[in-house]
């Protein structure tokens, strides 16, 4: 993939900026540019999350796909923020047989991966156990 | 809208078809299909193939053309639809709403993949293609993780266990068994499937659907025209699709797909049928997970109780409501653009009662349950035997 790919979602990727509805006071993130309850009538705007949250669910991956297999295996995880959005995260700095559905997590931003040998690094949020 | 039915059905040998091409299995699944209607290939007048991504599996778009092209059919109307896993239970559907409205007669529901020209953790990469990209996996989500997600919150919410999941694949292999056409047509233990390799935990490899080569075909016709060509008519009774957000994180529940749930109330409302007058159902089973939340999605059991349905064989051919007769999608295989159609098939040749050795004692309604990456698309359709 090209450089603009990753660069044109830093903001959102590395301060957890999501969008909130104005209208419907609904949290977003990962980012909507449409409120589904509100469609033409709401107004989205940029709106930063606090990084704290819940494990839902989460999944050790022995099987990783490409630009991750030096990290596996790794925990993977979907994680209830406190302002109410969910999202997909690895689980960072903890044994795989660690994490428990409940767990408190923070998030921490961290390397992702790396595209082929001379492609760009990027870099993205994890979470890890607070 | 007409009322319309499947007059011919085929499948190619699903499994590793090192020797044959894309453009032969296509070739083979319809000429099989066109034999099995009993009509001239020259009457075909639009077809509509599912297929995920051929371009990313043999480095081929614009396969509409070619698969019109090679089957000497120029210059009838050939579209390529897709929706990840679900391209060819959408591309049937698309078939169905061209029949019903008049605007063609001999309609071809096709489907098609073709995985293993590709190393097997490029198609995995290929298949992750389901998933969002930017926020599923970007962050190091798989496929099977995604399911495993699902799986993990189904056990806590639920008590499903591990050996209730193997239970799936066992009886899913047993099923392939009595299927010509299967990828693995061996038996398998639960020991086997517990003892497999850990892909994304609690899933295992004899969890997960295979990397298969496979086409399907079926030939749809409007029901007065089909009466004339056909003995056993089997009729399209009801065609449901539903979506539903292309990320797992981003639903209210990971144990059950929503669209399966709404799919199937338009189709048994469509059909005019509940389920309990279902007789068997090909689902997609993906993972052995997505059979459990199948079963409990479509009705056949409460919410929460898939484990204990599969775990008492209520779910196998005998059982109160037989599931994936074929081996499914764990034991048939799983070339990912064919499986929606491939599905309709197997349904058909149990209606007709040609389904052998795997044959449901007087079969005569049947469902098929067609799910697109994580559940993002899921299309359901009721088929029947007519008079």
């Amino acid at each position: 993939m090209g450089v603009p790919r990753f660069w044109r979602e830093i903001p959102n990727r590395y301060n957890l900026i999501g969008t909130r509805c104005g209208t419907c006071n609904k949290i977003f993130f990962p980012p909507r540019y449409i409120c589904p309850s509100c469609r033409r009538t709401g107004k989205l705007e940029p709106y930063k999350l606090g990084g704290k949250g819940k494990i839902v669910s989460y999944t050790v991956t022995y099987v990783a796909p490409n630009g991750f297999e030096d990290q596996a295996p790794y925990v993977m995880a979907i994680i209830e923020l406190d302002e109410g959005p969910k999202l997909t995260a690895q689980v960072t700095d903890c044994s795989p047989g660690q994490v428990r559905i409940g767990d408190r997590v923070e998030m921490v931003f961290r390397r992702m991966g790396q595209e082929g040998e001379d492609g760009p690094i990027y870099y993205g949020y994890k979470f890890r156990l607070a | 809208m007409r009322k319309v039915a499947v007059i011919g059905v085929g499948l190619t040998k699903f499994g590793e078809l090192w020797d044959v091409s894309f453009r032969r299995m296509m070739l083979e699944a319809g000429g099989r299909a066109i034999e099995d209607a009993g009509i001239d290939g020259g009457r075909i007048d639009a077809m509509y193939v599912g297929n995920m991504s051929a371009g990313q599996f043999i480095r081929q778009e614009h396969i509409a053309s070619l698969i019109a092209d090679h089957a000497g059919l120029i210059p009838v109307p050939c579209t390529r639809v897709e929706a990840a896993c679900a391209s060819g239970g959408l591309a049937f559907r698309q078939a169905v709403i061209a029949v019903a409205s008049g605007i063609h007669d001999i309609v071809v529901a096709a489907g098609i993949e073709k995985m293993t020209d590709v190393l097997a953790e490029q198609a995995t990469e290929a298949l992750a293609t389901a998933a969002d990209q930017e926020w599923e996996a970007y962050v190091g989500a798989t496929f099977p993780g995604v399911y495993a997600l699902m799986a993990r919150r189904h056990m806590y919410e639920f008590g499903t266990t591990e050996e209730q999941l193997a239970r799936v694949a066992v009886k899913n292999h047993h099923n392939a068994c009595f299927n010509p056409c299967a990828q693995y047509q061996t038996e398998i233990t639960v020991e086997d499937v517990l003892n497999s390799s850990p892909v994304c935990s609690p899933l295992r490899l004899l969890d997960c659907s295979p990397i298969t080569d496979g086409a399907a075909c079926a030939i749809l016709a409007p029901a007065d025209l089909a009466r004339k060509i056909t003995d056993t008519q089997i009729l399209v009774a009801g065609v449901g699709q539903a979506s539903d957000t292309i990320s797992l994180h981003d639903r209210q529940t990971l144990t059950g797909l929503p669209a399966t749930t709404k799919a199937a109330e338009i189709a048994y409302k469509m059909a005019e049928v509940g389920v309990r007058d279902i007789d068997l159902a090909e689902v997609h089973d993906c993972f052995t997970i997505s059979e459990i939340m199948a079963i409990e999605d479509l009705g056949f059991c409460k919410k929460g109780e898939g484990g204990k349905l599969t775990e008492q064989g209520e779910t196998a051919i005998g059982g109160s409501i037989p599931v994936n007769t074929s081996g499914g999608l764990k034991g048939k295989g799983h070339p990912v653009g064919a499986t929606g159609v491939a599905q309709v098939v197997e349904v058909v040749q149990q209606l007709r009662g040609e389904a052998g050795k795997r044959q449901v004692d007087g079969a005569e309604i049947g469902l098929t349950h067609n799910v697109g990456g994580s559940g993002g698309t899921v299309v359901v359709h009721v088929l029947r035997r007519g008079g």
